[in-house]
């Protein structure tokens, strides 16, 4: 299986789950030149960011090109346990797209 | 000839590929992204098409971001709120390229506190605006940048 992009910290903390996430994505804005060439380096960007847990979707993020390169999240959700699933689903601005899991600690 | 023979191919291949993408990435309800609101070139026309209109300053919106950002790469920010009923939390910087950094929607059960890091092409004003039960608050903070992230 493809290695995924996504760098996941998470931890369940009391009644809630505790999340920290890194893609790994050089987040292209578009808006830089090549330094030979003096065109412009297309945009390659994450759009798209969903994470489910149990079925739900605890969060999501539309993203522009001013999230920094290796989009960084933090954000907790009620309920969640050690060992549980959560599935992150990413689109790019070129329409790839991929799901990836990780487990809460 | 040939030139419209290739146009017409492209637009094929275009068609194709669009009919491809929307059978493999199913979506649940999760709002879609608003190119004109990301592609907005000022902050007002970006809130309007992304929100729906202008949001009233709230002292139940809090955004965390430095005084000074050295590296205009990476400004790390916080956006939370204590109300109630928040639906979704969206970052402006309003002198960016394009105003429209980030939507983030919250389900319910989620916390309204989300943490991330921004470009900011020079200093400029960054605004955090939240989405509770249909309403629109905000909350601003000037931030300096020292050496812009956004290019060139």
């Amino acid at each position: 299986m493809a290695k995924g992009i996504l760098k996941v910290k998470a931890k369940a903390s009391g009644d809630k789950t505790k999340v920290k996430l890194m893609a790994k994505h050089i987040m292209e804005s578009g808006q830089r030149k090549d330094k030979k060439t003096g065109e412009l380096i297309p945009a390659k960007f994450l759009q798209e960011l969903k994470v489910m847990h149990g079925g739900k979707e605890v969060f999501a993020a539309n993203l522009g090109t001013a999230i920094s390169k290796n989009p960084y999240f933090a954000f907790n959700f009620a309920g969640g346990a050690k060992g549980d699933e959560l599935t992150m689903t990413w689109v790019e601005n070129s329409g790839a797209t991929s799901t990836e899991t990780a487990k809460v600690k | 000839m040939s030139m419209n023979r290739r146009s017409v191919v492209k637009a094929i291949a275009a068609g194709g590929a669009l009919v491809g993408a929307s059978v493999l990435m199913p979506r649940i309800a999760m709002a879609a992204w608003t190119t004109k609101a990301f592609e907005a070139e000022d902050q007002a026309t970006a809130m309007n098409e992304l929100l729906g209109g202008a949001a009233e300053e709230s002292a139940e919106v809090t955004l965390k971001a430095p005084d000074i950002a050295e590296n205009g790469a990476v400004v790390p920010v916080t956006v939370s709120s204590s109300m109630a009923g928040v639906e979704s939390m969206s970052i402006f910087v309003e002198n960016n390229p394009n105003p429209l950094v980030a939507e983030f929607l919250i389900p319910a059960g989620t916390d309204a506190d989300v943490s991330t890091r921004l470009r900011m092409g020079k200093t400029s004003k960054v605004t955090a605006v939240v989405k509770a039960n249909g309403k629109l608050y905000s909350a601003s903070k000037e931030v300096k940048v020292t050496i812009g992230g956004c290019g060139g």
